[in-house]
C-alpha cells in the first residue's frame, strides 16, 4: 500500500512538471505534429480492422438472440448504435490502444532513460518530461477521439455491412435502429471518456518509462506494467465517468 | 572554477560519497578516477544535479548550483556540456541535428547559423561531411565524437565527460584524449573527466583526484601519481602485471 502511494504521488509530482509551459512553441508543435503521426495516424488501421469487424459481431449476435416477433426489427440497429456508441469506441478502443500506444512510450521512454539520453536532455538544462511527455498527452487528447469518431461510424458500417450480406436485415430497418432513441449527449459522454482514456494511456505509459531504471529486462517489465496499470485505471475511470455522466 | 565542498551523499541506507571536498580548475583536464564502485560517477552525477546531495556544496564560479531551483538549475546548465559513457545520442536525429539540438532549444541563431556551427563543431572533432548519418549509422568512437561535438555547441565553460575511453580500441582513445584536452585549452573550460583508464590519466592528467570507498583518498597530477607512496593508489595504477614490470625497471633505475 506504501508503495502504491509513493507512485501515486510521483505521478501526481511528474504530472506538475509536464504540464508546464513548453520552453519553445515551434518545438513543441513540430513535436506535436510528429507524435500525432506516431501515435494517432499509424493507429488508424487497427482501429479500422477492429471497429469493422467487432461492428459487424455486434450486430450478428444481436440478431441472432432476437427471436421474439414482439420485439420490433430495428432493436438490432437501435443495440448497435448503442453499444458502439456507450461502450465499444471510447472504451474498448481506448484498452486496445492502451496495449499499442502505452507500450511503445514506455518503451521509447524507458530506452532513452537506460541510454542516458534523459540525463543528456537534463545537462542541456530542458525540462525532459515536458519535452518528451506533453506533445504526448496533447496528441493523445486530440487524435483520441478522432479515432474513436472513425471507429463508430465503422462498427455501425460494420453492422451494415453483416446485416446486409446475412440478409438478416433491410438499410432502412437498420437506419431507422440507428436513428430510434439517438441522443447526441451520448456523443458527448463518449469522447468525454476518451479524451481522459487518452491522458491515462500516455500518462501512465511515461510515467512507467521515465521512472524505469536497470537495462533491457527492465524497459520490457515497465512496458507491460503500462498496459496492465494503463488498463486498470481506463476500467476504473470508465466507472465514475458513467457514474457522474449518465446516471 | 567548480568547487565541491563538503559533499555527502547516500542512497537508501548506503552513503556512497563522505564529505569530498575538491577544486577543478579552469582550463585544465581535471580527472575524477578510481576503481569501479567506488562512488566517482556519483559525485560527477551529483555535481551536475542528476543526483541530490544529502548535503555540501557544488559552485560553479561561486554560484551554489545545490540551493537552486529548476529555473536557475536550467540556466547553470546551459553553461555545461557532457559527454556521457554511451554517448547518449538521440536515436532519432540524425549527427547534425543532434548537434545542433540545444542551440534550437536556447538560442534565437537562424537555421544557416545552427547549421554553420555544427559543421564548425563536427571539424573540430574530425566528422566533416558525416552530418546526415544517423546515431546506428555511427561507430563507437564516432558516436563519442559527435557527443563531444554536442557538447560543445552551445560553447560550455564547464565540460563533465563520463568515461570517455569506455568501450574504445586504444587509438581512438588516444584520439579522444587528444581532442578533450584540445578543446579543454582552445575554450578555455573547466574539464572534469571520471576514468579508471590509465593511458587517460598519464596522457591528459593535469589534477587528478582519486576515489576510493566514497572518500576523497588522493589528490595530485599524472607526474604525482606515479611516485607516490599511497597503498590504495598503487594497487590502482599497477594494478596490471605490466605496469608492475615498468615499476619494478623503475624502481632499479633509482637504486
Amino acid at each position: 500500500m506504501k508503495i502504491v502511494m509513493q507512485n501515486f504521488g510521483k505521478y501526481i509530482l511528474m504530472l506538475t512538471v509536464i504540464l508546464t509551459r513548453p520552453k519553445k512553441w515551434s518545438i513543441f508543435f513540430k513535436r506535436l505534429f510528429n507524435e500525432i503521426s506516431s501515435i494517432g495516424v499509424n493507429s488508424i488501421p487497427i482501429v479500422v480492422l477492429m471497429s469493422t469487424f467487432i461492428g459487424g459481431v455486434i450486430a450478428l449476435q444481436t440478431a441472432s438472440n432476437m427471436s421474439n416477433p414482439l420485439l420490433p426489427r430495428y432493436t438490432v440497429g437501435y443495440i448497435t448504435q448503442s453499444s458502439t456508441i456507450l461502450e465499444f469506441s471510447p472504451t474498448i478502443i481506448s484498452l486496445i490502444l492502451a496495449g499499442k500506444v502505452g507500450s511503445n512510450i514506455a518503451s521509447e521512454i524507458g530506452t532513452m532513460r537506460v541510454t542516458e539520453q534523459i540525463d543528456a536532455l537534463e545537462i542541456m538544462g530542458v525540462n525532459s518530461l515536458n519535452f518528451l511527455v506533453l506533445p504526448k498527452i496533447v496528441a493523445a487528447v486530440l487524435f483520441f477521439p478522432i479515432l474513436v469518431i472513425i471507429s463508430m461510424f465503422l462498427s455501425i458500417t460494420g453492422g451494415w455491412l453483416a446485416l446486409i450480406l446475412s440478409d438478416l436485415s433491410t438499410t432502412d430497418t437498420y437506419v431507422l435502429g440507428i436513428r430510434y432513441s439517438f441522443i447526441p449527449y451520448h456523443i458527448v459522454y463518449a469522447l468525454t471518456k476518451t479524451i481522459v482514456f487518452g491522458f491515462i494511456i500516455v500518462s501512465v505509459a511515461s510515467f512507467y518509462g521515465y521512472y524505469v531504471k536497470g537495462g533491457s529486462l527492465e524497459v520490457g517489465r515497465s512496458s507491460t506494467q503500462a498496459v496492465v496499470i494503463s488498463s486498470v485505471f481506463i476500467l476504473i475511470a470508465n466507472f465514475l465517468l458513467t457514474q457522474m455522466m449518465l446516471l | 572554477m567548480i568547487e565541491v565542498k563538503n559533499i555527502n551523499k547516500s542512497f537508501s541506507e548506503n552513503q556512497v560519497l563522505f564529505d569530498i571536498n575538491a577544486c577543478f580548475e579552469k582550463g585544465k583536464v581535471n580527472l575524477i578516477i578510481g576503481q569501479s564502485g567506488q562512488g566517482k560517477s556519483v559525485l560527477a552525477k551529483c555535481m551536475v544535479g542528476l543526483h541530490e546531495v544529502d548535503s555540501g556544496e557544488v559552485l560553479y564560479e561561486g554560484r551554489d548550483f545545490t540551493k537552486m531551483n529548476r529555473q536557475h538549475r536550467s540556466e547553470i546548465r546551459q553553461e555545461i556540456g557532457m559527454l556521457f559513457q554511451g554517448a547518449a545520442l538521440f536515436d532519432s536525429m540524425t549527427v547534425e541535428e543532434n548537434v545542433m539540438f540545444p542551440l534550437t532549444m536556447f538560442t534565437k541563431m537562424t537555421r544557416g547559423e545552427m547549421t554553420k556551427r555544427a559543421d564548425y563543431c563536427l571539424e573540430h572533432v574530425n566528422l566533416v561531411g558525416r552530418n546526415k548519418l544517423y546515431p546506428s549509422e555511427c561507430s563507437g568512437g564516432m558516436q563519442k565524437r559527435v557527443g563531444i561535438a554536442r557538447s560543445i555547441a552551445m560553447n560550455p565553460k564547464f565540460l563533465f565527460c563520463d568515461e570517455p575511453n569506455s568501450g574504445l580500441d586504444p587509438q581512438t582513445s588516444i584520439l579522444i584524449d587528444g581532442l578533450i584536452e584540445q578543446l579543454t585549452s582552445e575554450l578555455n573550460m573547466t574539464t572534469v573527466v571520471i576514468t579508471h583508464d590509465m593511458n587517460s590519466v598519464m596522457e591528459i592528467g593535469d589534477s587528478i583526484i582519486f576515489i576510493y570507498q566514497g572518500k576523497k583518498w588522493w589528490e595530485g597530477n599524472r607526474e604525482s601519481i606515479i611516485t607516490t607512496d599511497n597503498q590504495e593508489i598503487s594497487n590502482f595504477v599497477y594494478a596490471s602485471d605490466f605496469m608492475k614490470e615498468i615499476r619494478s625497471s623503475m624502481q632499479e633505475k633509482r637504486r
